[in-house]
């Protein structure tokens, strides 16, 4: 039984902007599952709504259901649903710059009990970022993108969480850091037993740790397999491996139609 | 030379009570990004209430405090409750308009429940200044005085220890960071929210009593109030050693110029002096000497 479960999610913004039109996937216990899809594809609106921020932004799951552990947490908000053990990093480093790099980890522990937990946390997220232990009295707005990053990461698994949705974990990294990170998250995977579930622009990154993937476009999904099958896939290769430079616009029905094209011309 | 130090330390004293009422302010700005208009008039309610448990209804003095402090906190939990909490999203505008509102209840809900006039908040403290030796200057001051300050102290030291050693302090900070990543840690923003209400509601309690006993309750208590915004903008809007400075340095300042220029311009003064010095301050630091500072990486 998948531990994560979304279940033909709809997600409206301000009252009228539909944004997820019926989006259902599955997070086994313990797996790493991509989430793949160009900009605007309603990636992080699914992250999202599965952890309960969607309320500051004027969203709201408006149909279907989100199962966490058997239990529905749709209508949970963000605070009981990191009690129950699913943490998001959200896109873009969103460190507290005014914090140190400790407290910004501390208030990462903000549901457990006692210091003990937190003692315990904090040696565990120097153990795999050991740069934020040198860090640790510096205000976090001077760390380096690579270090927010792993800030990001190691406060959020200060709340020590079953599940954790990272939201584009590479973004503006340099490769080798993208690959450190990636290491990282591989082990937390199966050291701490971590079940992920990574949105990635990166596709060949995402594919290389994922156990299983699934496409989005336009608030839906449009494909899923296993991450090999994924990499194999020629429309993915060249919509999301290769062709990055097609860009945005382009759609990955766009590339379907146009290679079917292609194939029935030749 | 006596004078003026006179004027200093008695600024001085003055000025930790301002840090204490601009505590109450920036608490809240801090936590909620919300700009309160009514801090002076939390003031002047407390006051009017604490005078009523005294005088009308005879309650014991520690029993009172006990009483308004409570009181100011449930009230300072109300109004988040009921007031801002529904307008969390809505444009800043919305926020200082209804702190304005809320101003203006205040300010007639006093007169209105207890009535207009002056009324005494006695404390139990001698009246007669002493002579206190500082730096071999001899000073003249009052132990009301002397009190304020020390509970003032007290509090600015409990609070800041608060906020910058506790986990709860922590919270707070980073709620204050960001809203949105506040709540992705689990963190229960609209009960920071509430709390910070709740502290600024037990500092207004504290400032009414001591400022209404300086200078008798009525709907004039609520001026300390316009006092909060050059100590606030002095000091730095979201600073607790800010406000601390702040305080202070508009405690000193005002005092020494009115010391000086009152005798000459009749009075007057000290309702101006603080502004000239914030209206400086905007044009040299507008982030205040204590501000945030605005993390930039190249
Ligand atoms: N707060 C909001 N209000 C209105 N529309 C929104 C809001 N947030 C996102 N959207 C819209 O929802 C759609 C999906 O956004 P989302 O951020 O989920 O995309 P994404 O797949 O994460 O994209 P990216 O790869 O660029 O991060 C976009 O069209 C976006 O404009
Ligand atoms: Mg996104």
């Amino acid at each position: 039984m998948p531990v994560l479960a979304l279940n033909n999610v709809e997600v409206i913004y301000d009252q009228v902007i539909l944004v997820l039109k019926g989006v259902s996937l599955q997070v086994p216990e313990g797996g790493i599952i991509a989430l793949l899809g160009a900009n605007g594809a309603g990636k992080s609106t699914t992250l999202k709504a599965v952890s309960g921020l969607l309320r500051p932004e004027r969203g709201a799951v408006t149909g279907g259901a989100i199962e966490f552990a058997g239990e529905r947490i749709d209508t949970l908000p963000a605070h009981a649903i990191v009690r129950r053990g699913i943490v998001q990093v959200l896109e873009g480093r969103r460190i507290f710059e005014h914090l140190t790099t400790e407290e910004n980890l501390i208030a990462g522990a903000h549901t457990r009990g006692d210091w003990g937990a937190i003692v315990g946390g904090l040696d565990m997220v120097y153990g795999y970022f050991p740069r934020l232990r040198e860090r640790r009295d510096l205000k976090a707005g001077y760390l380096s993108g690579g270090e927010q990053q792993m800030l990001a990461i190691g406060r959020a698994l200060m709340s020590r969480p079953r599940l954790m949705l990272l939201d584009e974990p590479s973004l503006g990294l340099a490769p080798r850091l993208v690959e450190e990170i990636f290491e990282i998250i591989q082990r937390l995977n199966r050291e701490e037993k971590l079940t992920v579930l990574l949105v990635e622009q990166n596709a060949t990154m995402a594919l290389t740790i994922a156990h299983h993937g699934y496409v989005m476009e336009t608030g839906r999904i449009v494909l899923d397999g296993d991450a090999a099958t994924l990499r194999e896939n020629e429309d993915i290769k060249e919509f999301y491996l290769g062709l990055t430079e097609v860009g945005s616009r382009k759609s990955y029905r766009d590339v379907k139609h146009y290679k079917r094209r292609k194939r029935w011309l030749s | 030379m006596d004078f003026f130090a006179l004027l200093v330390v008695n600024g001085l004293l003055v000025g930790t009570l301002y840090s204490l009422i601009a505590l109450g302010f920036v608490l809240i700005y801090k936590a909620t990004d919300a700009i309160n208009f009514a801090q002076g008039e939390l003031v002047m309610i407390a006051g009017f209430f604490v005078a009523a448990l005294i005088q009308l209804y005879r309650v014991p003095l520690a029993a009172t405090v006990a009483i308004a402090v409570l009181a100011m906190m449930l009230l300072g939990f109300g109004i988040e409750r009921v007031m801002l909490r529904p307008l969390i999203g809505r444009p800043v505008i919305a926020v200082i308009m209804a702190t304005i509102g809320l101003a203006a209840i205040l300010k007639g809900t006093g007169p209105l429940v207890w009535g207009a006039e002056t009324k005494n908040l006695p404390l139990p403290i001698p009246e007669a200044p002493f002579l206190v030796n500082v730096l071999d200057v001899v000073v003249l001051v009052s132990p009301i005085q002397l009190v304020a300050a020390g509970v003032s102290l007290a509090f600015l030291a409990v609070f800041g220890y608060i906020f910058l050693r506790s986990r709860m302090g922590i919270a707070m900070r980073a709620v204050a960071d960001s809203q949105q990543v506040a709540m992705a840690m689990g963190i229960n923003v609209e009960r920071y929210f509430a709390l910070a209400w709740a502290m600024a509601g037990i500092v207004s309690a504290l400032g009414g009593i001591i400022w209404g006993n300086l200078l008798g309750v009525d709907v004039h208590l609520a001026l300390v109030g316009l006092k909060v915004f050059p100590v606030v903008i002095l000091g730095g809007l979201d600073s607790i050693p800010g406000a601390v400075v702040g305080g202070l340095i508009v405690g000193v300042v005002e005092g020494v110029a009115a010391g000086y220029i009152d005798p000459y311009v009749g009075g007057g003064t000290k309702d101006f002096v603080p502004y000239l010095l914030m209206i400086l301050a905007l044009m040299v630091r507008p982030y205040g000497i204590f501000g945030k500072e605005i993390i930039e990486r190249v």
